[in-house]
């Protein structure tokens, strides 16, 4: 891929944002849009994490699986590297910033199974992604499920208000407005394609 | 072929290993708190190592507060007092507190708080209390033929501290052939306001290992153990009419109950059914009917289910279970208290429900 780490960056927020073309990361996406506060802070913790373990991932499979020749158990080691990383860095802002922990460190553990982040990891290998484009691409991704969370959590607040034919209340309801919002997203892919 | 498969298991083996050692090594040094104090009602200090749960901290020091999902987070059993050093609520506190907790803002799940640096807390002082007590026997009353009253004097300087209603558990010595020490849960007796003693009423079982001691070996000096206080039949403090129901033994928690109300005071309607065989099981009877004069409504039912025709017994007869009608005024406004044998307790139970009493206001220990 020879597209600029800096396009990629904002492909991925906007063009192909991991929620909304791929729909990765739904359960916590989901279960947390409840309230606003929760939803910026497990937002911020996918960021921060997506962008460390993209990087993390990325030197493992090139300096350890490709040349071990085990590049067919991908799918474990990230796993292992991913689960691993989250629960050293839950060991660490616990230790460190207490502050930080008790808004942000709760939703490590939701992370460790949020399937966006590993996503992100498998997507670098296959469109063959250099370390600086998977770590703006990480990035980007993060960024964009921190908009998307935010904005059905937003319109989760205003729908507390109004009336929702009950068949649809909560959860089928969401996934209505995710998929408009989808749709709307899909307006951007103009500006640049990435596959 | 074979050695492919060998390697590439090696590699992810050690992939798995590095991290793992990285894993414990980071828990090392992160996780050690150093020593931490937990105070405990203002009263006690403990010192803990720090950056495990407040709950298994105090488990390490005997401090058993209760728990039935064992520290998971999803029984809410351990709720304690976290005055300061606990950090803010966790999200995973909330579901187990109600909106007047919340309000409070200082009640909390154990299990979930951290202990990370030094800590207050408030816990029930019931919990607290539970101790290990030495006592020496100070006097054995024969109040019938099969049942004694032994008074336990607490060692010097010892004090208990319990609700009326709660029970102990005796350690028994070894003796004749029986050679390991056994626990058994009896009430206590006497009125809370005394605490440097505690009397039990022991009725013989046959063959029963705590009771054939109790009965046949323990004498006047002997030293004992007692682990205490337990329980939560204890009087609820409300306005609503009271029913007790004993047989046997079971005078003794109702006997507690009586004698702190004694001190206290009430104007709640009670009426006391004790039921026996005959007139020589009956006891203390002059001591119950003595607080018909203390309470303004209280009465005294004994009733014999097998009286002697010697026993030129006058008072009620049978069991006391058709009795409950006549003493009832509003069913939903009254409590039962009841202490006997489990057999009995199943027939009262049902037969106060069947009048209408709700089977939560309905009170017993279950350890039979």
């Amino acid at each position: 891929m020879d597209i600029s780490s800096f396009v990629l960056f904002w492909a991925a927020i906007f063009t192909s944002n991991i929620l909304l073309t791929n729909f990765l990361g739904m359960c916590s996406y989901l279960s947390v849009s409840k309230e606003i506060e929760s939803s910026f802070g497990l937002g911020i913790s996918v960021i921060f994490v997506l962008t460390i373990t993209t990087g993390l991932n990325w030197l493992v499979y090139r300096y350890i699986l490709v040349p071990g020749n085990i590049v067919y158990l991908q799918f474990i080691v990230f796993i292992i590297v991913i689960a691993a990383f989250v629960q050293l860095l839950e060991l660490i802002i616990e230790r460190y910033a207490p502050a930080l922990y008790y808004t942000l460190g709760i939703f490590l553990p939701l992370i460790t199974v949020n399937c966006a982040i590993f996503g992100v990891s498998l997507f670098m290998v296959i469109r063959n992604y250099s370390f600086l484009q998977s770590i703006a691409f990480g990035a980007g991704s993060g960024i964009g499920w921190l908009l998307a969370i935010l904005m059905l959590a937003a319109l989760r607040r205003k729908l507390k208000e109004k009336l929702v034919p009950v068949g649809l209340q909560g959860v089928g309801i969401s996934l209505i407005i995710t998929g408009i919002m989808a749709l709307a997203f899909v307006g951007f892919s103009g500006i640049v394609q990435i596959q | 072929m074979f050695s492919v498969i060998l390697k590439d298991v090696a590699l992810l083996s050690a992939i798995g290993v590095t991290l793992a050692v990285i894993m414990v090594i980071a828990g090392r040094l992160l996780s050690n708190y150093g020593q931490c104090k937990i105070n405990i009602n203002g009263k006690r200090d403990v010192i803990v190592t720090g950056g495990s749960s407040l709950l298994s901290s105090l488990n390490d020091k005997q401090i058993y507060l209760p728990s039935a999902c064992g520290g998971r987070g999803s029984c809410g059993a351990c709720k304690c007092k976290v005055d300061s050093g606990g950090g803010p609520l966790l999200p995973t506190e909330k579901p187990f507190l109600s909106k007047a907790e919340l309000a409070q803002g200082n009640i909390r799940l154990a299990c979930q708080v951290k202990v990370k640096s030094d800590i207050t807390i408030d816990i029930p002082a019931s919990i607290f209390n539970i101790r290990r007590f030495s006592a020496t026997v100070s006097e054995i009353i024969d109040y019938t033929y099969d049942t004694k009253g032994i008074t336990f004097k607490l060692a010097e300087g010892e004090m208990i501290d319990f609700k009326a209603g709660q029970y102990v558990q005796l350690e028994t010595e070894p003796y004749n052939k029986v050679k390991q020490r056994v626990a058994r849960a009896y009430s206590i007796s006497s009125s809370p306001q005394i605490n440097d003693s505690l009397q039990l009423i022991i009725r013989y079982v046959p063959e029963g290992v705590c009771t054939t001691w109790v009965h046949q070996h323990l004498k006047i000096g002997d030293k004992v153990f007692l682990t205490g206080p337990y329980g939560d039949f204890f009087l609820r403090d409300t306005e609503a009419d009271i029913i007790y129901v004993a047989g046997g033994s079971g005078k003794a928690p109702i006997k507690s109950i009586l004698e702190d109300l004694a001190v206290k005071g009430t104007s709640r309607k009670m009426t006391y059914f004790f039921g026996a065989r005959t007139l020589k099981d009956l006891y203390l009877t002059e001591h119950m009917k003595s607080f018909e004069q203390v309470f303004e409504n209280f009465s005294y039912v004994p009733v014999l289910s097998a009286a002697e025709p010697t026993d030129n017994w006058t008072g009620k007869t049978g069991f006391v279970m058709p009795y409950f009608k006549e003493t009832i005024r509003d069913p939903k406004n009254t409590e039962a208290y009841l202490c006997g044998s489990p057999g009995m307790i199943n027939a009262v139970t049902k037969a106060l429900m069947d009048n209408g009493i709700p089977q939560e206001k309905i009170y017993y220990d279950s350890f039979g």
